[in-house]
Order: C-alpha cells, then structure tokens, then sequence
C-alpha cells in the first residue's frame, strides 16, 4: 500500500463530493451550517443504531459465526432504517427553521429554500456517511501491509472506494427526493427511498463478490438521479440546451428553489 | 472573558449593534485564567492596537433600542458569524490533530504537573478513579482561585499587575512553548538544525506573534498567533493531563464554565459587570476576534466625525493607560502627550463636555453606513484550548481513531452553533464551553465503545449501512 493507493482511493471516494461542497456549498454560510447538521442527525442515527446491536451482540453467544453475522446484517437493516427516520426529524427541523428564516427575513422570503436544503441535507448525510466508513481504511492503507495477503479480495481498497463514493450520492438524491416526498405528501417516494436504500445495503452483502454489490449500487443511484433531476425541474430539454452551451432562461432546471410543480 | 462587554456610550458609532462582540463566548477568559501556566497570559489589557483587534467592537455593548429590529439583524447575519467562528476552530483542531498523529512526543507519557499530583497508574480501577476525581478537584481549585484572584485584582485596579502576567505567559507560550515544539517536530522528521537558525525562527516567530497580540498587527496574523497558541497550550494540556484526570476536568469545567458565567455570584459575571461599569473593555487580546473595525474610514471632513474619531481613539487609550483614568475629569481622561499627538494628526480639535454630551446625546444608530461585515464575533481563547484538548484526547487515545475525532469535532461545531443561537436570542455573555463540551463528551464515550465495534465488523465484512 502506498501513497499512490491512499491518493487515489481518497479522490475517488470523496472527490465528486469534495467538488459538490467546493461549488454549491463552501460559499453560503447558511448551507455549510445545514450540511454539519445533517452530518450530526446521521452520526445520531448511527449513535443509536450501534447501541442497539450493541446490546444485542452483548446478550448473545460471542463464539457463534452465523449468529453473529445475523446479528450484524439486522444491525444494518435497523441502522437503515434508523437512518431514513433521522432524515425525516432533519426534515422536520429543516421545515421549522425554515419559518424561522422568513419571519426574520427582510422581504419575506427565506434566503434558502426547501428543495436547497434537501440537496445540502443530503450531502451532509452522505458526507458523514462515508467518511465513517472510509477514513479509517485510507488511514491505514497509508501504512504498511499487503492487502489480500490471506485469501481476501485484492480489490479491497478500491471497491470500497467506489461504493464510498456511490453512497455519497445515493445519499445527495435520496435527500432530494425525500424531502420533495415530505413536502408533496407522496409517501411513495419516501417510501421508495427508504426500500432503495435497504437494497443498496442489501447488495453489499454479496461483498466479495462485488459485481453483485456495485453493479446494482451504481444503477440504483443512476436512477435516483434522473429521478432527483426531474424533480427539481430538470428536463430533457434543459439538459440538451447545457449540453448544446445555449443560454439557459434563468430559473431553469437549477436548484435556485424553484417551486416543485 | 467574557466578552468586553464595556458600556461604552453610544457616541462609538457604527458598533453598536455590533452585539455580537459580547458574544460572551467570552467565557474563555475564564478558562483562561484556569490555565496554569499561564495565568495572565489571558488576561491582556486593552491594547492601543485595539482597531486591529476589533476591540471598539468589544467595547460597545449593547444598548438595545428596538429589540425586534436588532433581533432580526443578529439572527439575520447569523449565519455568517458562525462560520466565522467554525473556521478558526477548525483551524486550531487540525493543527492539534495533525501534530498529535505525527509527533509522538505529545503523546508520550513523561510525568505530570504539579497541578496534578496523583498518578493514574494504580493497581484497582477504584484508586485511579479517586486519584483521578482528586487531581480534577485540585486543578478546579486552582483555577478558581487564580480567577478569583484576577477579579480581584481587577477590582482594585491593579492593572500592572494584570498587564505584566499577561505579558509573561504569552513570552512563555510564544517563546518556551513553541521552541520545545519546533524541536520535537524537527525531532519527528528527522530534520538536521543547527541552534542559530532556531534561535533566529524563534526569536522572530515570537517577537512578532508579541506584537501582533498585544498590540497592532495585520488582523489574519493575529487571527493565526491566536489559534497557534491555543494549538501550543492544548497540546501541553493533552500531554500532561492523564487520561481520566483530562476528561474530568473537562466535565467540570464546562460546569464551572456555566456556574462562572451565569450566576449573579459567579466570578467572571462580577468581572464583566465591573467593566461595564467602568466603560471599559475586557482583555480585548485575549479573545479571538473575527474582524476589526476600521476607524479610518469614520474620520471624515465632519468634525462633529473627527470628534468621534478622536473619541474612538481616546477611548482605547484611556482604557491602554489605566492609570490616567483616574486623572481630572476635564481633560477627558486624554494624556498630554496623546493630546499633542492629536493635535499633530488632525490638528486642534478640543473635546469639550458640551462637544461630548452632544456626542452622546446622538442616536445609536448612526448615518454612516453600518456595514453588517464589520461585525464581528468574539470567542475566547479559553474555549479554543478545551474544544482542541477534547478532539486532541480523542484522536491520542481512542480505539476508534479517526472515526471517534470526527465525531468529537461535528459534536463540538454543533455545540457552537447551538450556543450562537442561544447568544443571538439571549444577547447576553454565555458560556461557550458547556454545550459543546457536553455534546463532545457524549460523542467521544459513545463512539468509541459502541460505534467502533459496529463499524470494524461492517469493515470486515465490507458491509455499508
């Protein structure tokens, strides 16, 4: 392991997401405080999860393989789910701050909307997300060791790389189309973020054997994206005109907050 | 300490409203005061270079006119204030972090202070528990007395002495400290020095950090002198604290904190209503300020603005040269040699009362244009040093590693906020430690044993929750 794999993993992992915060997040204060706050709500719900598996592993048989790995696959289920009611509290908050914000505002508008709010909630998540579950593996590729030394996958690194940086974004569109479900009241979509997220969770149980679990992962988040992206006014047109550089009428397919319809 | 929180009276324009510099996170003064070491080094007396360290800010407290109006203001510019406050904090963590991963002095175990006597290596969990709850109570005590002692010292107005203890500590921390850490990191990196150049770096990384504190400087070289002696005494505590003894005392202090600054007895309350009192402001260099106010801009071809220009200037220097204070009322308080000076720079404009009282008698919010980016928001030094032991104790020593810091440091940003918040509803002197601290606390026990366990099997089995 050397430097080259630290480098390249972290960029992998985190660099879509570090480019996400550079550009539509770093400048507005408002919104790094939405993103450390959602950072916070997920790092409550992994709180509590792992207390309950916790408990749980602490009150069965510690020598028993399959007991324990049953145990730790409803640890992840339970933390999923944890996690999606963590995004609807965050959510919640996020309505009454927002009432907050335009009784305090000038013209009577909040200076952020709700559909801003969602896509930052969502990178915090995400952010949080994976940095729990990568920082301490780049930590320790940097030092000594051969990875798959002992019959493991030799890939280690590199797929958790991927699926660290697919999990940021399925958590970025998931934050979209959760709140857009919260505020239409379709509580299908929130449902439907809730099942992909269990089936993203699922898939990484087929780890080793990675085409099962990144495969599935990649494809899940490239339709949460095309779903988040029509939900916030993107259309085929919209993204034909960026792609043919013509001037886009302002207000256009962006995140500016315009009214979901 | 708290928060200069001065009265002074409204004829300093353009701050007023600037509640935020009683951002009584001011309460760091009093954690600095509970620093050992260096006792004084917080407390530092208002300098003349108190337009570079925003301390006409400090100096205005808030006479609230419309509170509904000034309430919307605050709120509104929020946001910007906790950034503002994020960053520095975040600054001095890494450092402390950065430092504490690779230079394995600070992590070694050579002793204890005296402050706290009894060691932590015992044979039952039971004795290193009441060793510990011992060595928490001693630091504690000290801490009180050091702060009561500087309240008392203040009341009396014995400046000197406050300004003298300032200056030691901070010729210690710059000088002592920063050589021992120069040294080790030279040490880590296996850095061949010869004893000159050091002497040379040293020299001028302190003379230039004493200038900068405590009296002018560029405000983003004083911003960084600040956060790096924060870094500096944060790692002397996380070295010489043992590890029961360091997360007691942060518990206690945090309710110390609260007790200090909130109850009508409490230490530092009393010293923040002295210096309101007294129209002064409260060791503006011992707290960290986010911007300054440009007094330039407010001398104008107006006289009527000159007067308040000079008014400004004065006021620092009457508060610099405390010992004239006392000096007949009809000149002001204005020292002969300040006079002369002013009258070289802007020729002979004598204040008068009449001129004063009519200053004073001027609307608080002023025609010049308040610009809401010259606020600013204040943080003691205090809390700096204990945000970065807490994140610093959990990067040394927990089995978690990096996920157990990470956690620590969103814990103790969302206590920032939350006590931002509480300030800008409040509007009064709070203590920045508690919340974050607790928040910290709680995050650091709670992911090092039950996060940590779930997280390594979900590594080992590549799992993703």
């Amino acid at each position: 392991m050397t430097l080259a794999v630290f480098f390249g993993c972290t960029f992998i992992a985190f660099g879509p997401a570090l480019s996400l915060f550079l550009f539509t997040i770093a400048r507005d204060p408002l919104r790094i405080i939405i993103l450390i706050a959602g950072a916070f709500f997920w790092l409550v719900s992994l709180l509590l999860s792992s207390l309950i598996w916790f408990i749980a592993v602490k009150a069965s048989d510690p020598r028993d393989e399959a007991l324990q790995r049953g145990l730790l696959i409803f640890g992840v289920m339970f933390s999923v789910l944890l996690q999606e009611a963590f995004r609807f509290l965050y959510y919640k908050l996020l309505r009454k701050a927002i009432e907050g914000l335009v009784a305090l505002s000038e013209d009577g508008c909040s200076p952020i909307s709700i559909q801003q709010m969602a896509y930052v909630a969502g990178v915090g998540f995400g952010l949080m997300s994976g940095a729990f579950s990568m920082i301490n593996l780049l930590a320790d590729a940097l030092g000594p060791g051969t990875v798959g030394i002992h019959g493991d996958s030799q890939l280690y690194f590199l797929t958790s790389a991927f699926m660290t940086m697919v999990l940021i974004f399925l958590h970025t569109f998931w934050g979209i189309l959760f709140f857009h479900g919260c505020e239409n009241q379709r509580w299908w979509e929130i449902a439907a973020v809730v099942l992909m997220h269990l089936a993203v969770s699922g898939s990484t149980f087929w780890n080793p054997l990675y085409v099962g679990s990144l495969v599935p992962s990649y494809l899940l988040m490239a339709a949460a994206a095309v779903w988040a992206y029509l939900l916030s006014g993107g259309s085929a047109q919209n993204l034909r005109r960026f792609l043919l550089c013509k001037c886009l009428v302002k207000g256009d397919g962006d995140l500016s907050g315009r009214p979901w319809g | 300490m708290t928060e200069l929180s001065a009265h002074l009276p409204q004829f300093q324009h353009g701050q007023l409203t600037e509640n935020f510099p009683d951002n009584h996170l001011s309460n760091t003064n009093d954690n600095s005061e509970r620093r050992r070491h260096d006792n004084s080094e917080r407390r530092r007396n208002d300098n003349p270079g108190s337009e570079t360290n925003g301390q006409p800010q400090n100096n205005i407290q808030q006479v609230v006119e419309d509170e509904e109006e000034d309430e919307e203001l605050t709120l509104k510019y929020g946001a910007k204030h906790v950034i503002m406050l994020f960053v520095p904090v975040t600054l001095c963590m890494v450092v402390v972090v950065a430092t504490i991963k690779s230079v394995s002095f600070y992590t070694r175990k050579d002793g204890q202070l005296i402050y706290t006597p009894f060691t932590e290596e015992t044979e039952t969990i039971g004795q290193r528990a009441l060793n510990s709850i011992l060595n928490a109570a001693i630091m504690i005590s000290v801490i009180i007395v050091m702060t009561i002692l500087l309240v008392v010292l203040y009341k009396y107005r014995c400046y000197k002495v406050i300004h003298g203890w300032l200056i030691i500590s901070s010729l210690l921390l710059l000088f002592f400290f920063s050589f021992i850490y120069l040294g080790e990191v030279f040490k880590t990196y296996n850095v061949a020095m010869d004893y000159i150049t050091v002497a040379l770096m040293i020299w001028n990384f302190g003379v230039v950090g004493m200038i900068c504190i405590h009296w002018k400087g560029p405000l983003r070289l004083q911003q960084a002198y600040l956060i790096m002696i924060s870094a500096l005494m944060a790692l002397v505590f996380i070295k010489y604290l043992p590890e029961w003894t360091a997360w007691l005392i942060l518990a206690v202090i945090s309710v110390y904190d609260l007790v200090a600054v909130l109850c009508p007895k409490g230490p530092l309350r009393m010293l923040v209503e002295t210096a309101q009192e007294r129209n002064e402001t409260l060791f503006p260099a011992l707290i960290y300020s986010s911007t300054m106010v440009w007094l330039v801009n407010m001398a104008e071809e107006d006289p009527e603005a000159q007067r308040k220009a000079s008014k400004n200037s004065t006021y620092d220097k009457q508060a610099n040269q405390p010992q004239n204070g006392d000096a007949e009322p009809d000149d002001g308080g204005f020292s002969q040699e300040w006079q002369q000076q002013r009258d070289n720079r802007i020729g002979p404009i004598e204040s008068t009362p009449e001129s004063r009282a009519a200053v004073q008698a001027l609307p608080s919010n002023s025609q010049t244009s308040e610009d809401p980016e010259e606020r600013g928001v204040k943080l003691g030094l205090g809390d700096f040093i204990f945000y970065s032991v807490l994140v610093g104790k959990a990067s040394a020593t927990a089995s978690g590693d990096w996920n157990t810091t990470l956690a620590c440091f969103v814990a103790i940003l969302i206590g920032l906020c939350l006590t931002l918040l509480l300030l800008a509803i409040f509007k009064k002197a709070l203590p920045a430690l508690p919340i974050s601290i607790t928040f910290g606390l709680v995050f650091y026990f709670a992911t090092d044993n039950l996060v940590q366990p779930f997280m390594d099997q979900l590594a080992f089995h590549q799992f993703y929750i």
